[in-house]
């Protein structure tokens, strides 16, 4: 009987401490938006010689070993093979960039590299080049669990992002939460809402004919709202997605992605 | 640069059913849309696809507009000789892309 009583108190302790610990936006029930597809997408993302992600990602292989810039090297000169060397680095990013004191997606990085290691002339935004590089450096952790960096600095640019993500905006006066938090699963016209975490990016969308960046997924939404969205690169699109990573912690990266 | 993708396999018994699926990387740009100032971004599609096994022809299509960016074929053969399966792609720009795959048939 007396030793039931402090068990209890340690029991509602931890659960009080759980609940305090979690961030706003954390659900239950994390659901990739590949779940919500049909099966023949599913089976498309599946297949590696049925998903035309894959040719970003092969592409982003020769882009890997090919020598760019002043100094003739290239990305394997220093970081050697992609497969070990760059293994679960797209699950880790956005990360603290100490150079310019913010956070950096993984394409900034990438950009960043070519333009302070290879003195190369740097690849434009949603370039196919810059595309086909970081799927190939995202496509490198598949199957890996998303796992955001616990760095303190990087707090108040997430809580930027989580602000961004409840701010309603545009004439449709719509948050990124209206639809992925209170909404996901009903159906907006003809296609269900998933619950909106980025773990397949870059992705090849049907409706892009192409594959694109997280970024320009945002902007779709952006001006599906009608608002006016941020531009390619915006402090506010990373901060966003640095949001989206903690909330989507745990799922696996599944780079290069299907979706509708 | 012919980026494709080829899924066949590399072994098959005589008078096997084996399925090959052909992709290859191309925009497919159907000629009806508008670029920047409202200028037409011209058509260039590939329009013709040939499958040939040592030489002979076994699958052919015409490929229209309609079809989306990185068309992509699936269709079965009868397995009867080793050798060769080789695609063909002919585009709007008069260029052929090729690509091929060894099969052994015992």
């Amino acid at each position: 009987m007396t030793g039931r009583a402090p068990r209890l108190l340690a029991g509602l302790l931890a659960a009080c401490l759980a609940g305090s610990s979690a961030p706003a936006g954390d659900m239950l029930d994390k659901r990739s938006g590949a779940d919500f597809m049909s099966p023949e997408n599913r089976a498309m993302q599946a297949d590696d010689m049925s998903n035309p992600g894959m040719f970003a990602v092969l592409d982003g292989e020769e882009l890997w070993n090919r020598p760019e810039g002043a100094n003739g090297r290239s990305c394997a000169g220093c970081h050697g093979e992609a497969a070990t060397s760059m293994r679960g680095v797209a699950t880790r990013y956005p990360a603290f960039d100490e150079r310019s004191g913010r956070p950096i997606d993984l394409a900034g990085r990438i950009g960043e590299c070519r333009r302070t290691r290879q003195e190369a002339s740097p690849l434009p935004h949603e370039s196919p080049e810059l595309i086909a590089l970081t799927a190939y450096v995202a496509h490198q952790s598949r199957g890996m669990p998303i796992s955001p960096p616990q760095d303190e600095r990087l707090a108040q640019f997430r809580e930027n992002g989580r602000r961004l993500y409840e701010r309603r905006i545009g004439q449709l006066d719509l948050s990124c939460a209206s639809c992925h938090d209170a909404r996901w699963g009903e159906r907006l016209g003809g296609s269900v809402m998933p619950q909106g975490h980025p773990t397949a990016y870059p992705l090849y969308r049907l409706e892009w004919q192409a594959v694109g960046s997280l970024q320009r997924r945002l902007r779709n939404c952006m001006i599906g709202v009608r608002a006016e969205a941020f531009a390619f690169g915006a402090p506010e699109l990373i901060e966003l997605e640095l949001y989206l990573m903690e909330r989507a912690a745990g799922l696996t990266v599944e780079t290069p992605g299907v979706r509708p | 640069m012919t980026r494709a993708l080829i899924n066949a396999p590399k072994t098959a018994r005589r008078g096997e059913i084996i399925e090959i699926r052909a992709m290859l990387a191309h925009p497919m740009e159907t000629g009806f849309r508008t670029g920047t100032m409202g200028k037409a971004i011209p058509r260039d599609i590939i329009n013709r696809f040939v499958c040939t096994w040592n030489g002979e022809e076994i699958f052919s299509a015409d490929l229209f507009p309609a079809i989306a960016a990185n068309p992509y074929l699936a269709f079965t053969a009868v397995a009867t000789d080793s050798g060769t399966i080789a695609f063909a792609w002919t585009g709007d720009d008069g260029e052929t892309r090729t690509a091929e795959t060894e099969i052994t048939v015992t």
